[in-house]
């Protein structure tokens, strides 16, 4: 099993960055924001396939929710308009509350499903809504470790 | 000998790269000539001061009070879109950080193979199949990334921007794809706007010279004369404007695609972001949702700053990672993320290809820009 972590405070203490994987973004449907679920082959041995796959489907479908064109957003843009956009400094947009839903969503899976395993999501808004990066860490008590290596460190937190 | 380390917090828009200019400690954001801008304030608010001390009194008597009170409504508007155009983020895209960039160049050349010694690499396209078309995502040598479909750089603002309109000088900013709409309702209530003072003035003139002749009609309200030139030259370039736009609206078109000729000509029909209905394109672009700034201008970042006694001048050796809350992390993650980017080794160690300028590395991109330009005409 990947080196193991009791919760995001330890890995910062005990862990250091190996490497990074960028998702990449996913324009067959357009320009609507959306994340390729292909599984980078650098996570293999460190999360499960499915796991991962479910992580970016829902963020995909958060992301849709956000960018739906359809009554909803109709009533924003024309009440909008017509007070010739001065409420939005007192009206949160529905793209921004999504967005708020979307960075506790992150937070989550990172806390119970990528932390433990040595794995970080960063937010997709903090790096251009461009890629998910998700961050690979190596316990550092671990001899000759490689990004991906499978061997179990002696000194893990706990 | 001594050394002193001061950390002070910087708000990230002071560290942006590319050349704009911000306000308000990174609340506005404009393009840094601003010299066109100024003159369409100016002209907008000059016409209308005339009109308002020339033209409202006689026709709010003689005519009708609503119509100085429906002036003031169309230019409080016509001021806010404005406003809402040049101070806005218009879908600026944020350069890649150095590992993107590592990552981005290390696929593009194992997508390459071997480049046999003198010959020149291929250029750095990816194909994407948008509804079933081909798209060409271009490689931006400036920002290190692939660019986003629709997207375009900016050689003024010097900015990768997502559906890239055009840079327009009279607002001072790029036209993209967050304030593309306020462009577009500014270009519109300002025809609207031209035609109404244009209208009235014309009626006032008529009017007032049925009681008292033409000539004395000027000499009591000289500002028609100028107010009547302003209009007449503004309405053809603006009303114009507004109808070429509604065009590319209806077919969900950028004016940078219209210049290219990407969908028309020969590929005329086969614009794959159409919705091929004319509604449904006006209320993508009208009526979508907002997007939100992808810039974090007003986040904060740390800098720390090297002063030692022997060399007085101070050195700012890093900026960290935000220790301090941003709008867009939760707050219990923040300090973890941030930890977790202090704690990557330096780059040198781990990428020394990180900031190497690939071989033969050239803006093809311009030359590509050019040549499809050259095929639309």
């Amino acid at each position: 099993m990947a080196t193991e972590f009791h919760n995001l405070q330890e890995l910062r203490h005990s862990a250091s960055l190996a490497n990074k994987v960028f998702i990449q973004r996913d324009y067959s449907e357009g320009t609507t924001c959306k994340f390729q679920t292909k599984f980078p082959s650098e996570l293999e041995s460190r999360i499960e396939r499915t796991l991962f796959e479910d992580t970016v489907k829902t963020l995909n479908n958060y992301y849709a929710e956000a960018e739906k064109i359809g009554g909803q957003s109709y009533l924003e843009g024309c009440l909008a308009c017509a007070t010739a956009y001065l409420i939005f400094l007192c009206m949160e947009t529905r793209y921004e509350k999504v967005l708020k839903k979307i960075a506790k969503y992150i937070q989550e899976q990172n806390e119970k499903i990528y932390a433990p395993r040595g794995l970080l999501i960063t937010d997709p808004i903090e790096r251009g809504m461009r890629v998910i990066e998700i961050s690979i860490y190596e316990d550092r008590g671990s001899s000759g470790s490689s990004s991906g290596s499978s061997s179990v460190s002696g000194s893990t937190a706990r | 000998m001594s050394a002193v380390m001061i950390t002070r917090k910087v708000r990230k828009w002071e560290k942006l790269p590319g050349k704009n200019t911000f306000c308000c400690d990174g609340r506005v954001m404009m393009a840094r000539q601003k010299g066109v801008f100024y003159l369409t304030l100016f002209l907008i608010t000059g016409t209308c001061a005339l009109f308002f001390a020339f033209e409202c009194p006689y026709l709010a008597v003689h005519l009708c009070p609503a119509i100085p009170v429906f002036a003031v409504l169309l230019f409080l508007f016509v001021m806010a879109m404005l406003l809402r155009t040049s101070f806005s983020d218009p879908g600026v895209l944020p350069r890649a950080l150095p590992e993107e960039a590592t990552f981005i160049e290390m696929e593009i050349e194992a997508a390459n193979g071997n480049v046999p010694a003198g010959q020149r690499p291929p250029p750095r396209i990816r194909n994407v199949q948008i509804n079933n078309q081909i798209v060409k995502l271009k490689y931006c040598y400036t920002c290190k990334i692939f660019r986003p479909p629709r997207a375009s750089h900016c050689s003024i603002c010097d900015n990768c921007v997502d559906r890239f309109d055009h840079h327009c000088p009279w607002v001072g900013n790029c036209v993209g794809k967050r304030n593309y709409r306020y462009f577009y309702l500014f270009t519109l209530s300002l025809s609207l706007l031209t035609i109404y003072i244009f209208t009235f003035d014309i009626v006032h003139v008529v009017m007032r010279s049925m009681n008292g002749g033409f000539l004395n009609t000027l000499k009591e309200t000289p500002g028609t004369v100028l107010e009547v030139l302003v209009c007449f030259f503004t309405l053809w370039s603006v009303v114009g404007l507004t109808g070429f736009h509604t065009y590319l609206i209806s077919l969900n078109q950028t004016t940078n695609e219209d210049i290219k000729g990407s969908w028309s000509g020969k590929n005329r029909g086969q614009n794959p972001y159409s919705h091929k209905n004319i509604i449904k394109n006006c209320c993508e672009v009208l009526c979508g949702p907002t997007y939100p700034s992808v810039l974090d201008r007003r986040g904060l970042l740390q800098e720390d700053t090297l002063i030692s006694s022997s060399n007085p001048v101070p050195q700012t050796t890093k900026t960290t990672a935000p220790l301090i809350p941003n709008e867009h992390t939760p707050d219990d993650a923040k300090p973890s993320i941030a930890a977790s980017a202090e704690k990557s080794p330096s780059p040198k160690e781990e990428h020394p290809a990180a900031t190497k300028v690939p071989p033969l590395a050239s803006p093809e991109t311009d030359a590509e820009t050019s040549i499809a330009k050259e095929r639309a005409h």
